[in-house]
């Protein structure tokens, strides 16, 4: 049963295995086990990362291809929910409609960026990615009066996922179960799916297929697979993959602005995930946005913590002042590219496979 | 012998001023084991590959029993029947053995590639791996990744992949090049016994002269990109111009040519 759900394809050693169960169970009781709104965020921020890390997974890790357009489908999936939200109103045919919507435009623009730039070489194609999504940037930002411009859109999600809804009368073990609550649950469980199905398309015969161009382009084409035809369909399926995270954020945060989906912060944050956790195993895409995100939340106040304890301690506190997070959390990832060159999953499972790109 | 499988019609590529495959035109019979041979840089390895479609032709045709296939890409011509061992090892190499041959028994198959079916779940594509990798004794290392494999095991390896493939018209790029001794006859007893089954078509780029002999049923030279001679072993063999182009070599060459 477990086998199946993970497609034959379980963690290659306990202790990822351990490290997965123990995510997880976090992620399934975080409303009841981690208090307050921030730490809903953080899970929830988690969960949707997961997913879009391992659509672009899909892509480097087991394709070895290049793309700096992940964010755009990320992007296209938030404001494919978010307008239909906020000009169509509230309600679950309104979010069906927009991600309908959103996947085919998804779709159609992962087709034509592939069809018309995955022939030629894989720095060309990463340049074509950067160029076509700064243009949709810049578009999306343009098209204030659609938009909202550089503000975004805030916009009301259905009734059931607000929070001023309550499920049941009485908390339920010390947790009010609120819309926050149940919308956590959506984003959680779809999170759970669209990572099993992930898993399912690299085991399946086609993902196969794609680990092979990612070793050997010309091998692969002279057994008779099409690379361009292969390359085509993962960029593709990870689109769609990374448009349903896009409509997760959506739902979760009620709000879509550039900053927050399309920004090519968020790209390089994707990539530093990707390569921390492990290229060509999705269970990397699990380890790795699970610490980055964490570090990014929670690094400044263990930080603080940090330079208290070590006070009177010359130069120490200094280093450790909050402030400076953002070196503490470069060197974490310079750390961890020195011991872990595969990555962290990539390291447990001891199947050293490199990124190919 | 029946009508040609394969045949090449003033086939020619040409790098810049230089012609490597000049104007070749020759036949391959179905069940015929045509040996292909030259000085190191002859043309024979350009020639495969202009057959098998990783360089285009300047100009000529190619048939593929009767079809022109010039036109093709790779995976077409694979898809066709024309199956490619490689002189220079060309695996996958972060993939296991099983995986690698795998690959090349699913690319056979109209479902190659489905989205959903699993990998895991198609019984009879691994037990033909397997069947595939028992061909070349290769069995025991079937989990291995193929990057770890010695460097004759990954020989074997490449003539593993093209035997799961069963195309119709096999090429062999000097398939025991830098094999240790004892290995090389798992490759030739594979070779002739896909001989003695008389219904493919064989192509063998081979510097050692005695598996030449004992394996082929016609031999073809190239000198310069050009079609020298073409006959039976015993003609070619004794006639002047590959005694004096390729043969006063042979020392050099059998000893251990051809290492890539």
């Amino acid at each position: 049963m477990i086998r199946a759900l993970l497609s034959d394809d379980p963690p290659k050693s306990r202790l990822l295995a351990a490290l997965l169960v123990l995510i997880l169970a976090g992620l399934a009781a975080a409303p009841f086990v981690f208090p307050g709104a921030a730490a809903l965020n953080t899970a929830a921020k988690i969960c949707i990362f997961i997913v879009l890390v391992a659509s672009y997974d899909i892509l480097l890790g087991y394709t070895g291809i290049v793309s700096f357009a992940h964010t755009m489908f990320f992007g296209i999936g938030g404001y494919g929910v978010g307008l239909s939200l906020y000009f169509l109103g509230p309600g679950w045919p309104v979010v069906a409609l927009g991600i309908v919507v959103a996947l085919v435009i998804g779709v159609v623009l992962a087709l034509a960026v592939g069809l018309v730039s995955l022939r030629v070489k894989a720095i060309f194609f990463a340049m074509i990615t950067l160029a076509v999504a700064s243009a949709f940037m810049i578009l999306t930002t343009q098209l204030s009066e659609f938009t909202g411009g550089e503000d975004g859109r805030t916009f009301r999600v259905p009734e059931l996922l607000r929070p001023t809804t309550r499920l049941f009368e009485e908390p339920f073990l010390g947790t009010a179960i609120t819309g926050r609550v149940l919308a956590y649950y959506l984003v959680f469980l779809s999170a759970v799916a669209l990572f099993l199905l992930a898993l399912r398309l690299v085991n399946s015969c086609f993902g196969r297929v794609l680990q092979a161009i990612r070793e050997n382009e010309m091998r692969a084409e002279a057994l008779g697979y099409r690379v361009v035809y292969f390359r085509t369909m993962a960029s593709c399926l990870s689109a769609a993959l990374a448009v349903m995270a896009g409509a997760m954020s959506a739902l979760w945060l009620r709000y879509t602005g550039p900053e927050t989906t399309l920004s090519f912060a968020i790209m390089l944050d994707v990539l530093l995930m990707v390569v921390i956790g492990g290229t060509g195993t999705l269970y990397g895409a699990v380890i790795g946005a699970t610490l980055f995100i964490l570090a990014q939340n929670y690094l400044q106040k263990l930080m603080a913590m940090a330079a208290a304890a070590t006070e009177g301690i010359p130069l120490l506190p200094r280093l450790l002042h909050p402030d400076r997070w953002l070196l503490l959390l470069g060197v974490l990832f310079v750390l961890s590219i020195y011991f872990f060159p595969t990555g962290i999953a990539g390291k447990l499972a001891g199947r050293g496979r490199g990124p190919a790109a | 012998m029946s009508a040609p499988a394969l045949e090449t019609r003033d086939l020619t590529i040409r790098f810049g001023g230089h012609v490597a495959v000049n104007a070749v035109s020759t036949a391959f019979r179905t069940g015929e084991l045509t040996a292909i041979v030259g000085p190191n840089g002859a043309g024979k390895t350009t020639y495969f590959n202009l057959i098998s479609g990783q360089l285009p032709a300047t100009s000529g045709a190619i048939l593929l029993d009767g079809e022109d296939i010039t036109g093709l890409g790779p995976a077409a011509r694979a898809q066709k029947g024309i199956g490619r061992a490689f002189q220079i090892t060309s695996l996958f190499p972060n993939l296991t053995v099983h995986e690698n041959v795998r690959l090349a028994v699913q690319a056979r198959s109209r479902r190659a590639a489905h989205l959903w079916s699993l990998w895991s779940d198609h019984r009879e594509w691994i037990a033909r791996a397997d069947r595939a990798l028992e061909e070349v004794n290769l069995v025991h290392q079937r989990g291995t990744l193929a990057a770890a494999l010695p460097h004759g095991d990954k020989r074997k390896l490449e003539v593993a992949i093209m035997m799961a493939l069963e195309p119709r018209v096999f090429m062999f790029d000097e398939p025991t090049a830098g094999m240790s001794v004892d290995e090389v006859p798992v490759i030739l007893d594979l070779i002739a016994r896909l001989k003695a089954r008389g219904d493919k078509t064989i192509l063998l780029v081979e510097h050692k002269m005695d598996v030449v002999r004992s394996l082929a049923d016609r031999i073809v030279v190239l000198l310069n990109g050009v079609l020298s001679a073409d006959g039976d072993p015993a003609t070619v063999t004794a006639s002047a111009i590959v005694r004096e182009a390729y043969l006063g070599q042979s020392p050099a060459a059998s000893a251990g040519g051809g290492h890539g």
